[in-house]
C-alpha cells in the first residue's frame, strides 16, 4: 500500500507538468462538453426557464411521446432527414472517390496541385457565404436566368422551390465539399505500391482491372471507415445549411431533426419535447456508429478504431 | 557517402532509373487520347464552377449601377471598376462593426483555441503518464456524443454568456478532432529527442517549446486554419447566443443583407442617400470581404495539408 502510494507520488512529481496543461482544455470540455450533457435532464421535465432546471416539475417520460407517438412535424423532421442522408450517401458519397481516381491519374504534378488548391477551397467557406453564392448564381434574378431570359430560353427554377428543395441542399453539399473530401483518399491512393500496377501490367491487365483489383482494394478500409462515420451521422444533416433556406420553401419540405429541435425548442419555446429528440437523437447517433463499426469487423475491415 | 564517390555518368544513370514524378513509368501503357481529353474537360468544368462565382461576386462589386442594370444581375466584367460599395460599407456602420467584430473574435478565438489545444496535446502525448488514460477517453468521449442544442444553449446562458461575445469562442474553444489529429502528430515524433533533452534537465515546457513545436509547424498551421475559419464562420451560435444586432459577427449581418435580401440604406451606412452606391455592388462587397481573409491565409496554409493533416487523421 505504502509503495503504492510512494508510486503515485513520484508519477505525479513526474507528471505534474503535464497535467497542469491540460487543465485548461480540461476545463472547457467538462463546462461545455459535460456539463450540457447533465443539463439534458430537462427532457425529463417540464422546463419553464423563468423556474429554473432545479425548479421545473419532473413529467417522466411524456416529452417523448412526440417521438413514440408519432407527432407529425416530429415525423416530418425525421423523414425529410433520412431523406437526405440516402440520397447523400448514395450520390455524394462516391463523387469524391471518383475525383480523386481522377487527380491521382494526371501524371503533371503542377497541374494535379493546382487543381487540388481550387477545388479544396469552397469547402473552408462558411455556410451562408455558399447560400448566398447559390441565389446569386441560380435565382431567379441570378446569372443564369438573366442568361436564360436574354436568350429568350424561359427560366430554370431551383431555388424557393419545395419539391427541389433536396435537390438544391445536395447539390450544394456537392460543391462544398467535393474536393475537400478527396484529400483522405488521395492520401490512401498515394500509399499504393506501385509495384502492383507494374505486376498487373506485365499480366496484361486492362486499365479498368488495374482499378478494380489494385486501387478499389488498397483504398477499401478508408471507404469503409469514411462510410461509417457518415452512417452514424444520418440523423445529422447540414443544419446552418438548411436553417438559412428555410423561409422561402417552408418546413413541410424542409424541417429535418436539428431545425425542428431548433425551431420547436429555442424559438417555440417548447424546451422540454426539444430536449428529448436531441436526446434521442444523440443516443441513436451512437448507436449507430457502433453499429457500423461492428458490422464493418465482421466484414473484416478495420473499423474506426480495432478490436 | 554515395553522393560523394559516385561519378557524373553514374549519377546520371541514377537519375534516369528514377524518373521525375510527372513522367511516364515505362510499364505505363500510354493513356488513350480520349482519357485525357475527358479528364481535362472534367476537371476544368470542376474548377470554372468554383471560380466563375467569384469572378462574378467580385465584378459585381465593382460595378457601377449601369453595368448592373443591363445585364439583370451579376457582372463578369465591367470596364468601369470603382471602390464605391467598399468605401460604403467600410465607411462606419453596421457593416464595419461586424467586421470588427469577426476580426476580434477569430484572432483572439484562434490564439486561445491553439494554446489549449496544443498544452491539451502535449499532455496526452506521453502514454503512460498520471492520469492518461481518462483524459484520453474524457477527450474522444466528446467526439461520440453530443450533448444537444437545448442543454448547450441552457448553459451557455447559465454562465451568463448570453449576449457576450465569449460566447462565441468559449464553447468552442478546444475541439477534441484537432486534439487529437496534433497528439498523432506529436505521437510521431522521434522520441529520443524528447528523451535526450530531458537527460540534459529541460522540463516539460521547455521540451514543448523548443523541440516540440518547432518540428510540429505543419499540424499547428493546419489546426490553426481549422479554428480560425471555424470561427470567422461561425453563424449559428451568434444567431442563438447573440441577441442584440450590434454585436453580430459579419456571417450574420451577410445573411441578414445578403442571402435574406434586406436592403441597406443610410441607416445601416454612414453614407448619404444620393452618393450610396448600387445595392447588388454592397451586397456582394460584404460578399467579397466575408471570403478575403479565407483567400488570404489559404495558400500559405495550404501546403501543409497533407503532412500537417493527413498524419493525424489516418493514423488517428
Amino acid at each position: 500500500m505504502s509503495s503504492r502510494r510512494g508510486q503515485l507520488a513520484t508519477r505525479w512529481h513526474r507528471d505534474r507538468v503535464l497535467l497542469v496543461l491540460a487543465v485548461p482544455g480540461v476545463i472547457v470540455l467538462v463546462l461545455f462538453h459535460y456539463l450540457p450533457l447533465l443539463g439534458n435532464v430537462i427532457a425529463f421535465q417540464d422546463y419553464q426557464p423563468f423556474l429554473g432546471i432545479s425548479g421545473s416539475d419532473f413529467v417522466g417520460l411524456s416529452n417523448f411521446s412526440v417521438i413514440f407517438n408519432g407527432d407529425p412535424e416530429f415525423l416530418n423532421a425525421l423523414v425529410n432527414t433520412l431523406i437526405i442522408t440516402m440520397v447523400q450517401v448514395l450520390f455524394v458519397f462516391p463523387l469524391p472517390i471518383a475525383l480523386a481516381l481522377v487527380l491521382n491519374s494526371m501524371l503533371n504534378e503542377r497541374a494535379k496541385r493546382l487543381t487540388q488548391s481550387i477545388l479544396y477551397l469552397p469547402h473552408f467557406l462558411s455556410w451562408v457565404i455558399v447560400v448566398a453564392l447559390f441565389q446569386q448564381m441560380f435565382g431567379n434574378g441570378g446569372m443564369l436566368n438573366e442568361w436564360l431570359r436574354s436568350a429568350d430560353l424561359g427560366t430554370f427554377q431551383i431555388i424557393g422551390v419545395p419539391e427541389l428543395f433536396k435537390l438544391l441542399v445536395t447539390s450544394q453539399v456537392i460543391w462544398k465539399d467535393t474536393g475537400w473530401s478527396t484529400i483522405i483518399f488521395l492520401a490512401a491512393l498515394s500509399k499504393v505500391d506501385l509495384n502492383l500496377y507494374e505486376a498487373a501490367a506485365i499480366d496484361r491487365a486492362s486499365p479498368l482491372r488495374q482499378l478494380w483489383h489494385v486501387t478499389l482494394p488498397a483504398i477499401r478500409p478508408v471507404i469503409v471507415l469514411l462510410l461509417i462515420l457518415r452512417l452514424g451521422d444520418s440523423l445529422t444533416v447540414g443544419f446552418e445549411q438548411i436553417l438559412l433556406q428555410q423561409g422561402p420553401v417552408g418546413a413541410q419540405a424542409s424541417e429535418v431533426l436539428d431545425t425542428y429541435v431548433y425551431n420547436n425548442g429555442i424559438i417555440g419555446g417548447n424546451w422540454g419535447v426539444s430536449a428529448a429528440v436531441g436526446l434521442v437523437k444523440g443516443f441513436v447517433g451512437v448507436v449507430l456508429v457502433l453499429g457500423a463499426n461492428r458490422l464493418a469487423h465482421v466484414m473484416g475491415e478495420r473499423g474506426v478504431y480495432s478490436k | 557517402m554515395t553522393g560523394l564517390l559516385e561519378t557524373t555518368a553514374e549519377r546520371r544513370a541514377r537519375r534516369d532509373r528514377q524518373p521525375a514524378s510527372d513522367e511516364r513509368p515505362a510499364w505505363m501503357g500510354r493513356q488513350p487520347r480520349w482519357v485525357t481529353g475527358a479528364r481535362g474537360v472534367l476537371l476544368t468544368v470542376a474548377c470554372l464552377a468554383v471560380i466563375v462565382p467569384f469572378v462574378a461576386v467580385v465584378m459585381t462589386s465593382l460595378a457601377p449601377q449601369r453595368d448592373i442594370s443591363a445585364r439583370g444581375g451579376l457582372v463578369l466584367f465591367t470596364s468601369d471598376p470603382s471602390l464605391a460599395a467598399y468605401r460604403a460599407v467600410l465607411s462606419g456602420g453596421v457593416v464595419t462593426r461586424a467586421l470588427t467584430v469577426s476580426v476580434v473574435v477569430t484572432v483572439v478565438g484562434t490564439v486561445l483555441s491553439l494554446a489549449c489545444t496544443i498544452m491539451l496535446a502535449y499532455a496526452l502525448s506521453r502514454p503512460g503518464s498520471l492520469l492518461h488514460k481518462p483524459i484520453l477517453l474524457m477527450t474522444l468521449f466528446t467526439l461520440l456524443f453530443n450533448p444537444g442544442m437545448i442543454p448547450m444553449y441552457l448553459t451557455v446562458k447559465q454562465l451568463g454568456l448570453i449576449d457576450n461575445l465569449a460566447a462565441l469562442i468559449l464553447p468552442v474553444v478546444v475541439n477534441a478532432f484537432n486534439v487529437i489529429v496534433m497528439r498523432s502528430f506529436f505521437l510521431e515524433l522521434p522520441s529520443e529527442l524528447t528523451e535526450s533533452a530531458k537527460l540534459d534537465g529541460a522540463g516539460e515546457l521547455r521540451i514543448l517549446t523548443l523541440i516540440v513545436l518547432p518540428l510540429s509547424k505543419a499540424v499547428v498551421a493546419v489546426v490553426g486554419l481549422f479554428y480560425a475559419v471555424a470561427y470567422w464562420n461561425a453563424f449559428f451560435s451568434a444567431l442563438l447566443y447573440l441577441p442584440s444586432p450590434e454585436k453580430w459577427p459579419l456571417q450574420l449581418v451577410l445573411r441578414t443583407f445578403v442571402v435574406n435580401q434586406t436592403p441597406l440604406g443610410t441607416d445601416e451606412l454612414s453614407a448619404s442617400t444620393e452618393s450610396l452606391p448600387p445595392q447588388a455592388s454592397i451586397q456582394m462587397a460584404i460578399l467579397v470581404m466575408s471570403v478575403i481573409p479565407i483567400l488570404i491565409i489559404y495558400p500559405f496554409i495550404q501546403k501543409h495539408f497533407s503532412k500537417g493533416l493527413l498524419i493525424g487523421a489516418v493514423k488517428g
